[in-house]
């Protein structure tokens, strides 16, 4: 009894898997058949979703399908020369390749779209869900649905969900056309966009209901390129404050104009180079250069600015357009300096492998990872200059130093220092925004030339002296930039927001965040 | 701030400095005679001798006109390339036209780059430009009006000191980025080159080029006889007095506002002149002419000679291109760092520029 039992178990288990196989098997024959047979045979394989079909039916399109006079399908490889039934070595003396022609050829596209559908490659899927979008036949609605249902990569699945709800849009049925309407409808990519358009030529009797679907893509379509905008926006405006929150200290709460700013931001690129150079060869330390060059850059950036400070512009208090004139004579010393050193091409720093390629954000918006890295980094020191100023002994004695010069002196602050350390501290952070702008921007000795004036203007946009200000001033000065992008170009854009800026300082000539009290003077 | 009002009775030093700067002008107006010698005499001064030295006497305009407005104002504009440009540019829309189907597409009246660029007709700002008397008032026009609205809204809202040249550099930065489009209609990069003649004379002539070096060399006397004419008047006086005690001026019931306009629109429309004058000279305008740096360049030689002092501002514009071209063809990598010592160096050691050594020395 048990004996029988156990042998009707292992008859049935048997029997499931050699079911499948003859299918296959089946099918595969077909392939050694006449065109039509053959036509046939691809289909039942492609609807068949067996994984060992994929190879086979692949070689008979690239015509290394190879039949042995009795019939015995091989497939000749790179590795050497297989069985198409059983993957088993073989022999390839007497084979001959196998001839398709056109209508085979359709059907193996087809049948290789489907299976490439279910396969376990990603690539392959994506490609396959490609493929099925642009045959659009309603012929593969099951299969997409089947394989919609299994899929988990976000980006494949938009690409799937495109291809069924094209697929939908040629079915003869409705309703089912409906469906694919109303998919279409959120979608929000020109390539949805361009199938309505489509069917409304090709199906009359569905125009109400697709202009309809239309009108709600393009809103869909609105909404996302305005959130691309905004992103573009948001990461000019964190390029904008790294640049100008240094800027903000040194300009901004101690009054010194310093238009070698600019050149900190470049020597701070320059010193992300030089660690990366250093860097290169140690493979343990190779992807962590550009952390390692954070430190660097400040402490190189802010030494030079305290050599700055105690060597010459502390000769010039109070007399703020000598001191301009005299710290753009420096600037100019140091970008020539910085050309002669590392040559005046373009140098390039590469981006750690962590902080490369796109994100997919869901609704298919597209964000460059060191876009965004640089926008966290911008916020990080902001956050990290605020904590300094509020909460440190040193941004004590900075504040008390900026508001009464006499009487922190005579509490015993040494205003000297404070003012080195205060303008070390500004230079070093601009050596910061030269790491970050080394990863979007070329690193060039003229590197700083470009965002000096736009700082200065996101300083005083934001209101002198405030940080707060300078955040929101760079936010904003970058995403009206990017609003005005599509409208005027991108010179125009920023001649625009500069006479903008102009007539904006005739309305509030303190900024968005005037200072109050005594300090305000 | 020590102010150099000009005193009734004229010191020895005033007086060896006139006699000089006659003796100079003398000079240069035998140039263009010396340079017509046989290239074998003594006496002989080269093309390039006389050529660089017409440009050199537009940047002495240029001084002039920067000095007027920092030195006795205190309007430290880094912006007055764009006046400086912009005149160029009207003069060179005019030499432009002139070139008529000579161009190298033959077109009748659009310039080569419209015909390049597609252009079917003349666009409207370009029209009126075949005339000569137009193209030079639009040479002081332009620049002046630009000034004015500029220097309206900034003085209005009393936007003083580092602001306002951080907002006349924007000025010029823009400006620059501006002219840089092709579609602006003003030849993009390239800019207006490929000068045919000026009021019926070729330029490359050895005539014409004496006779502009004239122009330039009269249009710079004439500037200096009109700044020392206004800053020795009442005018010139309140003008320093905003320039040291702005607030005070203001209380004593004087219009700051309408004074500093004035000064700095005509400080503009020199500028514009001196720019007009250039270009015929070089042969070329183009975007490059409104970098801030060559604005801020401007200002150096102003610093150099002595700010605050005619005479200083046309002496620092001669001497620091003197010093760039010697040093640009024995040295070129060093010029950079020469002209970054000088704005150094002049700020911290010597902040009334080469005239205040020599008083300094007297005194």
């Amino acid at each position: 009894m048990t004996r029988a039992l156990f042998l009707i178990v292992l008859l049935l288990a048997a029997s499931l898997p050699a079911h499948a196989q003859d299918a296959f098997l089946d099918a595969l024959a077909g392939l050694a058949g006449g065109f039509t047979q053959q036509a046939e045979a691809a289909e039942r394989l492609g609807a068949g979703g067996d994984p060992r079909a994929l190879p086979v039916l692949r070689a008979l399109a690239d015509g290394r399908l190879l039949k042995r006079p009795d019939n015995t399908l091989l497939i000749r490889a790179d590795a050497g020369v297989t069985e198409a039934a059983t993957g088993a070595a073989a022999d390839a003396a007497g084979a001959e390749p196998v001839r398709i022609n056109n209508r085979v050829r359709v059907a193996l596209r087809g049948a290789i779209g489907r299976l490439a559908l279910v396969s376990p490659d990603a690539a392959e899927r994506a490609a396959a869900a490609e493929a099925v979008y642009r045959t659009r036949s309603a012929e593969n609605i099951p299969l997409l649905e089947a394989a919609l249902a299994r899929e988990s990569v976000p980006r494949i699945r938009d690409q799937m969900a495109l291809a069924l709800a094209a697929s939908r849009l040629v079915a003869a049925d409705a309703t089912v056309q409906r469906q694919g309407i109303a998919a279409l409808a959120g979608a929000g990519t020109e390539g949805a966009r361009a199938l309505l358009l489509e069917a409304r030529n090709a199906t009359p009797a569905l125009g109400p209901e697709i202009d309809a679907a239309l009108v709600s893509l393009d809103r869909v379509i609105a909404v996302k390129r305005a959130a691309e905008t905004l992103y573009q926006g948001l990461s000019l405006g964190s390029v904008l404050l790294l640049a100008a929150l240094g800027l903000a200290v040194t300009f901004g709460v101690m009054g010194v104009i310093n238009m070698a700013h600019g050149e900190f931001v470049m020597l701070g690129a320059y010193a992300t180079v030089v660690v990366q150079d250093a860097c290169r060869g140690i493979p343990w330390l190779e992807p962590w250069s550009l952390p390692l060059a954070v430190p660097a850059a400040f402490l190189v950036a802010g030494l030079a600015g305290a050599m700055l400070e105690r060597g010459l512009i502390r000769h010039l208090y109070g007399r703020p357009l000598e001191t301009l004139l005299m710290t753009f004579g420096v600037g100019m010393i140091l970008q020539q300096a910085v050309r002669l050193a590392f040559g005046a091409q373009n140098r390039e720093v590469i981006s750690p492998a962590w902080m490369m390629g796109t994100l997919e954000l869901p609704g298919g918006l597209m964000v460059t990872q060191n876009r965004l890295w640089v926008i966290v980094f911008s916020l990080v020191v902001l956050g990290l200059t605020i904590a300094a100023i509020r909460f440190t002994r040193f941004g004590l004695e900075m504040r008390a130093v900026t508001q009464n010069r006499r009487i922190a002196a005579t509490m015993g602050i040494r205003t000297g220092r404070v003012d080195a350390l205060t303008f070390a501290f500004g230079s070093g952070i601009a050596g910061m925004a030269g790491v970050a702008l080394s990863q979007i921007d070329n690193v060039s000795p003229n590197l700083g030339t470009g965002y000096i004036i736009d700082s200065f203007m996101v300083v005083v946009f934001g209101g002198v002296g405030s940080l707060a200000g300078t955040l929101v001033g760079a936010l904003s000065l970058g995403v009206v930039n990017k609003l005005l992008e599509p409208y005027a170009g991108a010179v125009l854009a920023k001649v625009a927001v500069l006479v903008g800026l102009m007539l904006f300082i005739q309305r509030k000539p303190r900024g968005l965040f005037p200072q109050k009290g005594r300090a305000a003077g | 701030m020590s102010a150099t009002i000009a005193t009734p009775t004229p010191s020895r030093l005033r007086l060896g400095l006139r006699a000089a700067t006659i003796a100079v002008i003398l000079l240069l107006a035998l140039m263009p005679v010396l340079n017509r010698l046989p290239a074998d005499h003594a006496l002989h001064i080269s093309d390039f001798v006389v050529s660089i030295t017409g440009k050199w006497i537009c940047y002495a305009i240029l001084a002039l006109a920067i000095d007027l407005a920092w030195g006795y104002a205190g309007l430290l504009s880094l912006g007055h390339g764009a006046f400086f440009a912009l005149g160029g540019y009207a003069i060179g829309m005019h030499l432009m036209r002139l070139i008529g189907p000579r161009g190298v597409y033959g077109h009748p009246v659009l310039p080569d780059f419209m015909v390049f660029l597609g252009y079917t007709d003349l666009p409207i700002f370009w029209w009126g430009f075949q005339s000569f008397p137009y193209a030079l008032f639009m040479a002081l026009f332009v620049p002046g009006v630009l000034a004015g609205v500029v220097g309206f809204l900034a003085f209005r809202s009393r936007i003083t000191g580092v602001y306002f040249s951080i907002i006349t550099q924007a000025m010029t930065y823009a400006l620059m980025l501006a002219f840089f489009r092709n579609d602006m209609g003003f030849g993009g990069n390239n800019g207006f080159t490929d000068f045919k003649e000026l009021l019926g004379m070729p330029l490359n002539a050895g005539g014409t080029r004496a006779a502009l070096f004239y122009a330039s060399l009269a249009t710079l006397v004439g500037t200096y006889f009109l700044c020392a004419w206004i800053t020795r008047s009442k005018l010139g006086r309140v003008l320093i007095a905003v320039r040291d005690a702005e607030s005070r001026v203001r209380f004593l019931g004087y219009s700051v506002t309408q004074a500093k306009l004035f000064v700095f629109v005509l400080s503009a429309m020199i500028s514009g002149l001196a720019g007009a004058l250039y270009v015929p000279q070089v042969g070329i305008i183009n975007p490059g002419e409104f970098s801030p740096g060559n604005s801020i360049e401007a200002v150096i030689w102003v610093a150099v000679g002595g700010r605050g002092t005619l005479i200083g501002a046309a002496l620092g514009a001669f001497s620091v291109n003197a010093m760039k071209t010697w040093l640009t063809t024995i040295a070129p990598d060093l010029w950079l760092f020469a002209l970054g010592g000088l704005f150094v160096a002049v700020t911290l050691l010597l902040p009334k520029g080469l005239l205040g050594l020599l008083r300094g020395r007297r005194s």
